[in-house]
């Protein structure tokens, strides 16, 4: 990865954005501990939703802890305590007047390895919006299905056998149906954790194409271990180290005129 | 070379010499003698089971069949004294025994076959008689001619030999043999040409299913509690041990602590399928909490967090995901358990199951046995021809457990999915 030119993203791609504006949701003095280990170490964020953000950083620098921050995915994990605050339209996510269940309905997430349930595909995308009462009918849950599995960019793929289970799909059409059941539930935001790096370099296109598509709908909050798919799909990139967030900044800046000498290193290779 | 650093000083390696082709030798050598050993374990496991199974086979089938002698029986000049009216109702069967059949057997069997004919009917025959008299009360009236069961002295006689006088006996009459239909649909009696295990198999079905349907839902409760909600602390440890240790201790301890609860202090009924099944719950629990804790724990935690990822409840995760994914696991468990309390004695001598029942139970509070403990009072028997009444019925029990294995086999298969 070391000699590989990163590729420079054009600033045309990205929309016009003002970050005074309200964010979608904002980390302040974020930290999460592991028993007496201290993963992450105070950090402020602002993620919003007509933009994808990225979090890079060399393994164990907490990015993925931070990322299920936003969902309260760190909550199933013994023994992890959250400190700071972290609002969803200005709400604290983490106070007792927010709904978790509701939460995990409007910030959804796609998780490294393609995880369908072992039920058919219909099931997969049809489960969120069943267990939140969304649809109707089944001609209503028939729509629903059809539209995620479209946004998701799979429905022309597997038309023609909703019925089969989602296992037996290949790993890339099995990360766009994890893609569309959280589509299918109508989030605001979506936290996509390293969700190409157990994909071949087909599939990870078809998935970048697919962020590409989704930005502008959702907000879109992706852990990347992949610099080069940083700089392809993001608009915002934070870098982390060692449980701090070192910079973060247009895409375009951290990757052609970082300000930080850790980042310059980080990102030409020199570790990671 | 000579200044070449020291990790150059090794001597390259050669892997085609002498030495390197003796390991691989040896190697290829180790593996062929763990094979071999392998291979001798299985065979000896099976030359085990082979043996069990021939010694049982040779034994048991003739308790399966039993020898019918042809009979003519002159009803009218005979001394039984039955109306004809008293065959008729749900009285019969007990008017028809209270007559002198035994004499008319005897009468008709000195008859035909000479000084000493009677010992070759017995208590099996009598009830055969009876039977044919309710059946068709017509007979009375007739000098018929019938296939009798023998007496289970003279039927041991015709199977094996070693009586000469009743061989003598049976060479001049005109026997069959056929399958032994009443060893399935009779209950024990004292007389073996009599007995049956219909009660026995009743009795256990009632047991087992006592036993499953309170050891299931309340192991299968308590392995989701503890893996999927509980707190993980000392509690919870000491929870899990304790669970451990129930699992190992011996099942006659179950059967005083059955006998000290629910006799003594619940005072149920003695000797019922109920208190059984009880007792053999409190036993197979922990098998199922274990085996149940082991296939949710096997349930790729990906799954769960799929589920929470789109906002599913712990509940919802819990079951609509985990549990279905672990039933296949639970429920082999579970047919494990069932099996294993399936066979059990000893509690269940403890709480009183090894009385004399001669009447299938019709309820799980009426007094019953179960086959184990059958086979454990007919193997105690001095009568020889329970010899292979024990063994028929252990042939029972192994078909009863074989459809309960194959059930779980099916299950599993059934329910397993892939991921």
């Amino acid at each position: 990865m070391t000699d590989v030119p990163v590729p420079i993203p054009t600033d045309t791609a990205e929309p016009p954005v003002t970050d005074t504006r309200t964010p979608k949701m904002s980390a302040r003095d974020v930290r999460v501990s592991y028993g007496a280990k201290e993963a992450l170490k105070g950090v402020d964020i602002d993620i919003h939703d007509d933009r994808v953000t990225a979090f890079i950083g060399p393994s164990g620098c907490g990015k993925s802890t931070f990322l299920r921050c936003f969902n309260r995915m760190n909550d199933t994990i013994p023994g992890a305590r959250v400190t700071g605050l972290i609002e969803l339209d200005g709400q604290n996510i983490n106070s007792p007047a927010m709904d978790v269940v509701q939460l995990r309905a409007r910030v959804g997430m796609v998780f490294q390895k393609p995880n369908p349930f072992p039920k058919s595909i219909y099931e997969n995308v049809a489960y969120g919006p069943r267990i939140h009462g969304l649809a109707a009918g089944k001609s209503e849950m028939d729509a629903i299905v059809e539209k995620s599995l479209r946004r998701a960019g799979l429905w022309d793929e597997v038309k023609e056998r909703l019925q089969e289970s989602g296992t037996a799909l290949s790993g890339g059409q099995q990360q766009r149906l994890c893609i569309a059941r959280a589509i299918a539930v109508d989030p605001e935001v979506i936290l996509m954790d390293e969700p190409c790096s157990a994909l071949d370099p087909i599939a990870t296109a078809k998935i970048e194409e697919l962020i590409h598509e989704l930005r502008g709908r959702y907000a879109i909050a992706i852990v990347t271990h992949n610099m080069q798919q940083a700089a392809r799909v993001s608009q915002r990139t934070a870098f982390f180290h060692l449980g701090e967030m070192v910079e973060y900044g247009k895409t375009s800046e951290i990757f052609t005129n970082p300000r930080e000498q850790r980042t310059q290193d980080y990102i030409t290779g020199r570790y990671g | 070379m000579s200044k070449a650093p020291a990790s150059a000083v090794l001597p390259a390696t050669r892997w085609i010499d002498g030495s390197m082709t003796a390991r691989v030798r040896k190697r290829y050598a180790a593996e062929r003698r763990f094979k071999a050993l392998g291979f001798a374990a299985v065979t000896l496991s099976v030359a085990f089971l082979a043996f069990l199974l021939v010694t049982m086979a040779a034994k048991g089938l003739g308790g399966f069949t039993r020898t019918e002698a042809r009979l003519t029986i002159d009803f009218p000049r005979s001394d039984l004294m039955i109306d004809p009216a008293a065959l008729k109702g749900p009285d019969a069967g007990q008017n028809v025994m209270s007559s002198d059949l035994e004499g008319a057997l005897g009468q008709a069997a000195t008859a035909q076959f000479g000084e000493g004919g009677a010992d070759l009917f017995g208590g099996g025959s009598v009830d055969f008689l009876g039977d044919a008299l309710v059946d068709d009360p017509t007979l009375l009236s007739k000098r018929a001619e019938l296939w009798v069961p023998l007496s289970a002295k003279a039927d041991s006689a015709a199977k094996h030999g070693g009586e000469p006088g009743l061989e003598k006996m049976l060479a001049k009459a005109d026997t069959r043999r056929v399958f032994n239909t009443p060893f399935l649909t009779s209950s024990d009696a004292t007389d073996p040409s009599a007995a049956g295990v219909w009660g026995a198999l009743k009795g256990t079905f009632l047991t087992i299913m006592v036993t499953m349907l309170l050891a299931f839902p309340v192991g299968v409760l308590a392995a989701l509690y503890l893996e999927e909600f509980a707190a993980r602390n000392r509690w919870t440890d000491m929870i899990e041990v304790s669970i451990n240790n129930l699992a190992a201790v011996p099942s006659i301890i179950f059967g005083l602590l059955g006998l000290a609860v629910f006799l003594n202090i619940m005072n149920l009924p003695r000797s019922a399928p109920l208190v059984g099944g009880l007792t053999l719950a409190l036993m197979t629990m922990p098998v199922i909490v274990i085996a149940g804790r082991n296939a949710i724990k096997s349930v790729p935690p990906s799954i769960r967090d799929a589920a929470l990822g789109v906002g599913a409840s712990k509940m919802q995760v819990v079951f609509h995901h985990v549990l279905p994914l672990a039933l296949p696991g639970i429920l082999t468990g579970t047919i494990i358990g069932m099996a294993r309390a399936l066979g059990e004695t000893a509690p269940l001598l403890m709480i009183g199951m090894r009385a004399f029942i001669a009447s299938p139970p019709h309820g799980i509070t009426d007094p019953a046995t179960v086959l184990p403990v059958q086979i454990f009072l007919w193997s105690d028997e001095v009568d020889r021809a329970f010899v292979e009444k024990t063994s028929a019925a252990i042939i029972v029990l192994l078909l009863f457990m074989l459809m309960m294995n194959g059930l779980a086999i099916y299950l599993r298969n059934r329910f397993e999915r892939r991921w």
